[in-house]
């Protein structure tokens, strides 16, 4: 028998190598739908099926010169990055993806998987993600550089502008399901309408859905919302500048933040773990299936849609998705109030 | 109580070195560590809510918009006293002798006044036991019992928004 203080650790360690192998599986994955998407066959020399080229791509990166430019701040140049991936990492520890489990039988006390069950987890992600802008920003006027600079700013405005129709879209999932806790949305969500349709929030709010997808995209800074790192305009945007590890750093937040917003949408939208025909101790598989599903549904928008020009993008997320949001919230709350739901 | 030692002396260290740095963006990340560990000590306090709220509303909305105005106006160094004599600008202390006298007679006050205020601030309400941690009891007592000041509040805040845009905006009104 296993203390439960050393599972907890065992869960945080876990999590952590997920999230660590996680980014470099979605380079994988990216680089290979993406190819099959334009008929190419992708990376497929190292390892079979190319499997091994994340790992490449790993040493290859670990063995470059760390360069910083001389009139850059070195101090918050360091920093940066660091910031970046720290709230990349943070925000999955209240993400539940499992239910409640002995682990086969090696703890006495069922333990959630989840690294911690906050009662305002849906705050907690909200305030990490409002977090994560820093490191941009702070990359963007760190290196001094014209490019980073904008690349850094146009993140920080889209970041901030989208965050409002995010956080929106979070609050009528929370007012549905009345309870800030993510393991407490997920288990209001068990069982099935009429016996066949599953209790996702997804039915009960699709224009929330939706909207949070698409404030996920621009979050994310994802094409077709790729602003920050436009490379036709920006050269490569706030991390022009960076090389080595701290551009890996980057690069491996911007997919483990992909990974943490595809894990919220499934548990506040798509029943986390439940599902049906495999038992409740099983549910990890369900909730692995439905995050692959929408990082496929990411990737697959990325190399459908162009990326818009900026002012329509700000036009866009200030002057349709953001009332589409708020007009939710509202008649969310006057559905909730009159049916009692 | 140990715990409440390190975010104290985080969030005091990080404020001092606010007022300490000749940079503004330093300035501004040091705030924001400051009210990271705020944070952290409404989490010690059993009031998660308002631990979150501080860190999305402060660190996270508010010093976000310094951080740009700070970038934008490209404030990268501090105008120094001395910078200010050289130049015989007005407002700095070589123009106006009275200046400094008028500023340590405000710190005074400043001091008076929170020392005033601090004697006699009655610590603890009459929220009940729990209340502070559990969201739907603040929400309750916001939009009910401290209704009016909470709107009063944000009126105020409109107005002084409604404010800066008027004295931003250059012109008469409709050749914008």
């Amino acid at each position: 028998m296993i203390p439960l203080l050393i599972a907890q650790f065992g869960i945080v360690l876990f999590v952590f190598v997920m999230l660590l192998s996680s980014a470099a599986v979605m380079v994988l994955f990216e680089r290979k739908l993406a190819a099959r998407l334009q008929q190419r066959f992708g990376p497929y020399l190292v390892g079979p099926w190319g499997s091994l080229q994340p790992l490449a791509d790993v040493i290859k990166l670990m063995f470059k010169e760390e360069l910083r430019p001389a009139a850059a701040d070195a101090v918050l140049f360091t920093l940066a990055p660091i910031i970046s991936v720290t709230a990349a990492f943070t925000a999955f520890a209240v993400v539940p993806f499992g239910a409640e489990t002995t682990l086969f039988g090696l703890i006495d006390e069922p333990l959630r998987l989840q690294v911690a069950d906050v009662n305002v987890a849906i705050l907690v992600i909200f305030a990490v993600a409002s977090m994560s802008v820093y490191g941009i920003v702070l990359a963007g006027w760190s290196s001094n550089n014209k490019y980073s600079l904008l690349g850094g700013l146009r993140a920080s405005a889209q970041m901030i502008s989208y965050e409002l129709s995010y956080g929106l879209s979070l609050a009528a999932v929370l007012l549905v399901a009345n309870s800030l806790s993510l393991s407490d949305i997920v288990n209001g969500q068990s069982g099935t309408w009429l016996g066949f349709i599953p209790r996702w929030y997804v039915f009960l709010q699709p224009i929330g859905f939706l909207v949070y997808m698409t404030a996920g995209i621009a979050e994310t800074n994802r094409a077709p919302f790729d602003f920050p790192e436009a490379e036709q305009e920006l050269v490569a945007g706030y991390h022009t500048e960076y090389s080595s590890m701290s551009f890996a750093m980057f690069f491996m937040a911007e997919y483990i933040n992909m990974v943490t917003v595809s894990a919220v949408a499934t548990d506040l939208f798509l029943g986390g773990w439940h599902g049906p025909f495999l038992p409740e101790s099983l549910g990890w598989i369900w909730f692995l299936v439905k995050v692959g599903a929408i990082l496929f549904f990411y990737v697959w928008t990325r190399w459908t849609l162009p990326r818009y020009r900026y002012d329509q993008l700000m036009a866009f997320g200030w002057k349709v998705l953001l009332p589409v949001s708020v007009l939710n919230l509202i008649a969310t709350a006057a559905m909730v109030l009159y049916f009692g739901l | 109580m140990t715990l409440f030692y390190v975010f104290g002396a985080v969030a005091v260290t990080a404020s001092l070195l606010v007022i300490a740095q000749r940079n503004p963006i330093h300035s501004v990340l040091l705030l924001i560590a400051s009210f990271g560990a705020l944070s952290g000590l409404y989490v010690t306090l059993d009031a998660p809510f308002v631990a979150v709220i501080q860190i999305i509303v402060y660190a996270g909305a508010i010093m976000v918009l310094f951080l740009f105005v700070v970038m934008l106006l490209n404030a990268s160094q501090e105008t120094t006293e001395e910078d200010l004599e050289r130049r015989g600008a007005p407002g700095s202390p070589a123009a106006t002798p009275g200046l400094k006298v008028f500023g340590a007679l405000l710190a005074l006050a400043l001091v008076v006044e929170l020392v005033w205020a601090l004697t006699r601030a009655s610590v603890g309400g009459d929220f009940g036991e729990g209340s502070v941690s559990s969201v739907a009891a603040i929400g309750r007592t916001l939009f009910t019992d401290y209704a009016f000041p909470f709107e009063v509040t944000s009126v105020l805040i409109l107005v002084a928004m409604v404010g800066a845009v008027v004295l931003a905006r250059r012109g008469t009104p409709g050749d914008a």
